[in-house]
């Protein structure tokens, strides 16, 4: 199966060391390859001793929140009667993001293999990998490779005669961001409206079909086996002392070689960008980046020389998010990036709520005024009150995730947006009509 | 209502997936699959489903309403997907998606009278690293460029 880009020799490959392999997607290369061991490793394991190798690697959720997945795992009830689910996210609607797409075209099974020891720790019985509706060819993909893992005895009763009995779907979904959240996910997955859910209960009590469930993106179930086969140290130590492990970055943009790379956290982000994306087309400068999809704030070129990992993106002012990394030269206007990013997150808000779905709406007026040549002195201190005004108030995290780059591109390149102001000969006029 | 013996198949699947009574699980799939195979989402599509998972059809309605890729009205046969999101907009996809609407004399959301090509602006479609993207159906391209687009269109019979 081909890779969309060629991979760099500067990478650590642990999740994506199958890619662009022939049959990647096979089980026979699969097992050939050490698949499996882990779950067998996993089946004379206790869930404790599961969970503490997790929290050994230091493997933090790969979807956008960073949560400790052992963590996450440990939170499932033990002792209660009825039965547990594994939810896969699989939604990546993260605009920057393109990452679990290559997990599920090239090594299905390495998923299939960590949804089972992550079901084998908690007690679940059932499963679903939920895909957006855009990734078609992948639900078709995967319901293949699922039929062949029924087929040879790794899915359904008795897997690989460990006595342990698993059932694994797809589910579809229908092209909405909000269902990336993990309990609008979940309401979507039971047939409603992606709608976030109130927490607590969190999904590990209750969530899909009321039931104690562990959702997870696919980037971080894919990481399991080899935490598993490898042990919890082992991943660690491929990070930085309290940031362990690799990831895939999907690096896009004003770069020479964009593409979605495996590596280290820690690494330098300057490096990342020059060495391993081969630094900016057409000579150009670096202006900005937004370093983990869309909802992440901003960098400014002069504030990346950092190194990747979550404590030293949150010093920074921002995060690691999702992986979509996206690169900007200095010929970027990046008025016109804060509007594309609002217009986005106003067309997905669900509208459940009124912070989020006005706050993004009006935002998205004042950004869209401000490029069309009729906006006021005012408005550019409005756009920062009003999106500081959403942090905190909503359902879910969308709110947020709108007000941030927004809040960092008005903080960092305020100038660009007081020019196009002052091209407005009624700019400071008091009869400028609000919208 | 009658649907193909595969879609038929594909249901009976799908009602296995769930909790017991809790089928309404398969509305959406359901409801993916089956525009597939009618062209779009209509009313006796809706009251079918709705039958057949023991909910209203105003239950069906408000999911139909939600999720951007269900739709009432037929699309073209080759619907025409451009990403304009940040990282496509960065290397040109607001561009190729004014090219597409002169080339197919659509707009957002609109269909040739043919029946032939519609046209749609959409989000991030996860193809940021292979950008700008386009999807026609569910098949993606990458690193489209305006040749490269009206190559893909005028190899669409």
């Amino acid at each position: 199966m081909k890779l969309y880009n060629p991979p760099s020799p500067l990478e650590t490959r642990v999740v994506s060391r199958r890619f662009g392999t022939e049959n990647s997607w096979r089980l026979d290369t699969y097992l050939a390859t050490g698949g499996f061991e882990a779950f067998k490793k996993a089946t004379g394991m206790t869930s404790d001793q599961i969970i503490d190798e997790l929290k050994a690697s230091s493997l933090r959720g790969r979807g956008g929140a960073g949560f400790p997945t052992g963590m996450k795992w440990s939170f499932v009830p033990k002792n209660v009667e009825g039965p547990k689910y594994i939810v896969v996210n699989a939604d990546e609607s993260e605009p920057g993001t393109c990452k679990d797409r290559l997990l599920m075209e090239h090594d299905p099974y390495q998923l299939i293999e960590g949804i089972l020891i992550a079901a084998k720790t908690v007690g679940a019985t059932k499963g679903w990998i939920y895909i957006r509706g855009e990734y078609r060819y992948l639900v078709d993909h995967l319901d293949n490779v699922l039929k062949e893992a029924y087929q040879r005895g790794y899915l359904g009763k008795n897997i690989a005669g460990t006595g342990f009995d698993f059932d694994l779907y797809t589910q579809i979904g229908a092209g909405a961001y909000e269902c990336g959240e993990e309990s609008a996910l979940l309401e979507s997955l039971e047939g409603k409206r992606g709608v976030p859910r109130i927490r607590p209960p969190f999904p590990a009590v209750s969530g899909a079909f009321q039931a104690p469930t562990v959702l997870n993106n696919v980037e971080t179930f894919s990481a399991v086996p080899e935490i598993i086969r490898n042990g919890g140290k082992w991943f660690a130590d491929l990070g930085t002392p309290k940031n362990g492990g690799t990831r895939l970055v999907c690096l896009a943009g004003h770069v020479k070689k964009p593409g979605v790379y495996e590596v280290p956290l820690g690494m330098n982000m300057m490096y990342f960008i020059n060495e391993i994306g081969g630094g900016m087309r057409g000579g150009k400068k670096m202006k900005a980046l937004i370093p983990g999809g869309s909802s992440c704030p901003l960098l400014r070129a002069d504030e990346c020389d950092i190194p990747m990992d979550y404590d030293s993106m949150a010093k920074a002012g921002t995060m690691l998010g999702s992986g979509g990394m996206m690169v900007m030269d200095e010929d970027t206007d990046m008025v016109k990036v804060a509007l594309r990013i609002m217009r986005f997150y106003k067309h997905e808000s669900c509208g459940w709520c009124i912070p989020c779905r006005e706050g993004t709406t009006w935002l998205q007026k004042m950004l869209a005024r401000i490029v069309d040549g009729n906006g006021a002195s005012r408005d550019v201190d409005l756009i920062g009150d009003l999106a500081k005004n959403m942090l905190g108030r909503t359902f879910c995290p969308l709110g947020d995730a709108a007000a941030m780059p927004t809040i960092s591109i008005v903080e960092k390149f305020r100038p660009e947006f007081e020019a196009y102001v002052a091209k407005n000969p009624f700019a400071s006029s008091e009869l400028v009509q609000v919208a | 209502m009658t649907f193909s013996p595969e879609l038929e198949a594909r249901f009976a699947d799908l009602m296995t997936h769930y909790p017991q009574g809790r089928h309404r699980g398969a509305l959406i799939p359901m409801l993916m699959y089956a525009q597939d195979e009618v062209g779009a989402i209509t009313p006796d599509l809706m009251e079918e489903l709705a039958k057949r998972l023991g909910i209203t059809v105003l239950q069906v309605d408000e999911v139909v309403g939600y999720y951007s890729m269900l739709h009432k009205k037929p699309q073209g046969k080759y619907h025409v997907q451009v990403c304009t999101n940040v990282a496509c907009m960065l290397l040109g996809g607001a561009e190729l998606y004014d090219h597409a609407c002169e080339k197919l004399g659509l707009g957002h959301k609109q269909t040739q009278a043919s029946g032939k090509f519609s046209l749609e602006e959409v989000e991030c479609i996860g193809a940021c690293s292979w950008a700008p993207a386009i999807q026609v159906n569910y098949d993606f391209h990458h690193e489209v460029t305006t040749a490269k687009l009206d190559q893909i269109l005028e190899g669409l019979q």
